[in-house]
């Protein structure tokens, strides 16, 4: 992700086609430290966020106190609601308006929020949502989790349909992506979901804030507004009775999931070049997963790093097309494996795929994900030189590895990095050979 | 939706006339048409039900005040879900029980904007009495029609959080017992307390005089909002025949028996007690008592 553009967060962005005005040379942008969640909201108010609605839950407490402060100062809408249900539900009224919107919650409060994420989703009402996880299930832990990928990812709540979700590894790509999704949720009227654990709510970073307020479209859907006069009344709805009606609704619905698929693909990859094992992480592990692959490397073991930034569009094809060369390919979550299940469904067999994650608001170390990645080189056969350059069909299947060694035991994991943080290097080194 | 391109700036003016074709001069004089803002359609409603009533006060109130043009209305989950077919003004169309929340939504980021909201029993005294308790002590500026039918009419008449003592519904066939299933609640009477309510009344469709009483009261909740006095909130005693299992004539007639258990009239107007405290305000009024000091354990005794 760039951080280039120039902050100016105070002008407003041309409309429409045509040059651009002509604007005072940027200000030298300015290094600041900044936490997640207050650079999260800070990026919806830059990004034009008209309406803020929320309800006290940690980790992301620190959104609500900061909305509240900021909206108030720029005449801007800032509601405490009595409930999730509360702040979701005034989010669909303030959005069916065409207003810019931002609901923010944490993992409990998210599950409340379910329904209207499906009425918003059905009512083709676009709005950004962010949900900072942290462990469960039930009221679980504060702490860090990414538990809710099936929950975001798989449709929130009920009835057939997709939300977007973007997934920052850093804050100041959490603020890159805020202003993008306002673009994507009103290019194609539909929520749209930053899905970030704990971590990165809590966690300060040094960032040059790259601002951006996307334009504002204009809607010939909202309710209200100037131009009610003389036009038909409108309705937002997601109610179709007729099975008939309902049904081409959904193939409408349908359609605008496959654009989305076809271009708001988002992935980053690192040392894929010439990578043998692949790490496939987002969030918080993805950086996780960057420490151990450094450490790999310097032993010799070629990993990389394949972090998709859109959970949904999943990265399927470019993640597909590096299974046909990669020996293994290793999932880390901060989960029980969820994203796990979407990278076996891209990969197809081409490659052995392992998991390795810790729940309850534990984070992999560097170590553990070394040890897992060595384990996984161990237990694949390699690739031939045919293979990698292409000039022989690849295999489809993960031949002579029997699934249930794809899952290293996390005891023995643990036990390995305790014991001895360097395994037996000798004895690896023969085996890259 | 198939609504007619409606100059809705007209919707005022024709309401104090008819919205009939003009008669000729041979014909009797029409005292009554429909109102502009009513949709010229047959409804889903069963025979006898009180929401075309309802819906019919509404469009009058809506074109007479002169709002329609600004008004966003919201609907709720019941059978008046399909409100937004049959009065012609923008409609959001809100999940069971969450439309004070919606309404909330619209309100704050549309301030010049008239909100209606349309609520049945179900939907505002059980599954949203969070929403409904929230929006009014936060005092929004909304205008809430209560339709209390005391039953769930489009589920197939099961027991309400409204529902009489003894009344027989299918989820209560042997008839609401107060020990194991509560008593009917008085949700009205229990937001009229809250001083952001500024105006909350309980009028019926038991018979015309009744209806025209119920007109002014929701004329007054409309004005509550455009003068921007508080939240206003207006129950309906409305009627289920089919879902009582009564014929239409029989279940209005049975509005009496409901009103002994909710009574009917103007639970409070803090506008016009305002303006009738208004001359007494001159006189300097006694201090209010000072509260005592949390926890403090002093008698006025001691």
């Amino acid at each position: 992700m760039t951080a280039t553009r120039p902050t100016d967060p105070g002008a407003e962005p041309p409309s429409g086609p045509g040059p651009a005005p002509l604007q005072a040379p940027p200000k030298a942008p300015e290094r600041i430290l900044m936490k997640g969640n207050e650079a999260i909201a800070e990026a919806a108010i830059q990004a034009g966020c008209d309406a803020y609605f929320g309800y006290p839950i940690t980790p992301q407490a620190e959104i609500l106190e900061w909305m509240a402060r900021r909206m108030p100062e720029l005449g801007r809408v800032f509601v405490q609601a009595e409930s999730e249900l509360g702040a979701i539900n005034m989010a669909l009224g303030a959005a069916a308006t065409g207003a810019r919107v931002l609901v923010s919650s944490s993992s409990p409060g998210t599950s409340l929020m379910a329904e209207g994420m499906s009425y918003m989703a059905g009512s083709e009402v676009p709005m950004v949502f962010v949900d900072i996880m942290r462990g469960g299930p039930g009221l679980g832990s504060i702490g860090p989790s990414q538990g809710d990928y099936f929950q975001m990812v798989k449709g929130h709540g009920h009835g057939d349909y997709r939300t977007p979700v973007l997934a920052p590894s850093s804050i100041a790509e959490a603020i890159d992506l805020v202003a993008d999704a306002y673009e994507i949720a009103e290019r194609y009227r539909t929520p749209v979901v930053i899905l970030a654990d704990g971590t990165l709510g809590q966690a300060m970073e040094p960032v040059v804030p790259a601002y951006r307020m996307p334009p504002r479209p204009a809607f010939d859907w909202a309710v209200g507004g100037a131009g009610a006069a003389g036009r038909r009344p409108r309705v937002v709805r997601s109610l179709h009775l007729k099975p008939e009606d309902l049904e081409a609704h959904n193939e409408h619905l349908q359609a605008k999931y496959r654009a989305i698929e076809a271009a708001e693909v988002r992935w980053t990859g690192e040392l894929l070049q010439d990578a043998e094992l692949v790490i496939v992480a987002y969030g918080t592990a993805a950086r996780v997963a960057r420490t151990a692959i450094r450490q790999a490397r310097k032993g010799g073991l070629r990993a990389g790093l394949f972090r998709p930034i859109s959970l949904w569009p999943f990265p399927s094809a470019a993640l597909a097309e590096l299974a046909t060369r990669a020996r293994g390919i290793l999932t880390v979550e901060l989960s029980a494996g969820q994203m796990v299940e979407d990278v076996r469904l891209a990969v197809e067999g081409r490659a052995p795929v392992a998991f390795h994650g810790r729940t309850g608001g534990m984070v992999p170390t560097p170590d553990e994900v070394l040890a897992a990645l060595r384990h996984l080189w161990a237990i694949t056969p390699p690739r031939s030189r045919e293979e990698v350059t292409g000039e022989r069909p690849p295999r489809r299947t993960a031949r002579s590895v029997p699934l249930e060694d794809l899952e290293p035991p996390a005891r023995q994991v643990r036990t390995a990095q305790t014991a001895a943080p360097d395994v037996d290097e000798p004895a690896l080194q023969e085996v890259w050979r | 939706m198939t609504a007619p391109l409606l100059d809705r700036s007209a919707a005022a003016a024709s309401d104090a006339s008819p919205a009939v074709a003009a008669p000729a001069a041979t014909s009797p004089r029409i005292i009554a048409g429909r109102p502009a803002l009513l949709e010229d359609k047959s409804t889903h409603y069963c025979p006898g039900c009180g929401h075309g009533v309802i819906h019919r006060l509404l469009a009058e109130l809506l074109g007479e005040l002169g709002v329609a043009e600004r008004t966003i209305a919201v609907a709720p989950v019941g059978c008046s879900v399909f409100a937004y077919d049959y009065i012609d003004v923008d409609w959001v169309e809100s999940p069971h029980g969450r439309a004070p929340a919606v309404a909330t939504g619209i309100r704050r980021v549309r301030p010049e904007a008239f909100v209606l909201m349309y609520q049945g029993d179900g939907d505002l005294a059980a599954i949203g009495t969070g929403e409904i308790v929230h929006a009014a002590a936060r005092g929004e500026r909304i205008t809430a029609v209560f339709v209390n039918n005391g039953i769930y009419g489009m589920t197939g008449g099961q027991m309400a959080p409204t529902t009489l003592l003894g009344q027989k519904t299918t989820s209560s066939p042997i008839g609401r017992d107060e020990r194991l299933m509560g008593d009917p609640i008085p949700i009205t009477e229990m937001l009229a307390v809250l001083p952001t309510v500024a105006y909350a009344a309980r009028g019926t469709l038991a018979d015309a005089a009744s209806i025209g009483r119920l007109k002014a009261m929701l004329r007054r909740a409309m004005e509550i909002q455009v003068r921007d006095a508080g939240f206003a909130i207006v129950e309906v005693l409305s009627n289920c025949p089919v879902g009582w299992g009564m014929t239409a004539q029989e279940s209005i007639d049975h509005l009496t028996v409901v009103a002994e258990t909710y009574p009917v009239g103007v639970l409070v107007d803090r506008l016009k007690a305002a303006a009738a405290a208004a001359p007494a305000a001159s006189v300097p009024a006694a201090a209010p008592p000072k509260p005592s000091p949390a926890g403090s354990t002093e008698s006025p005794e001691a």
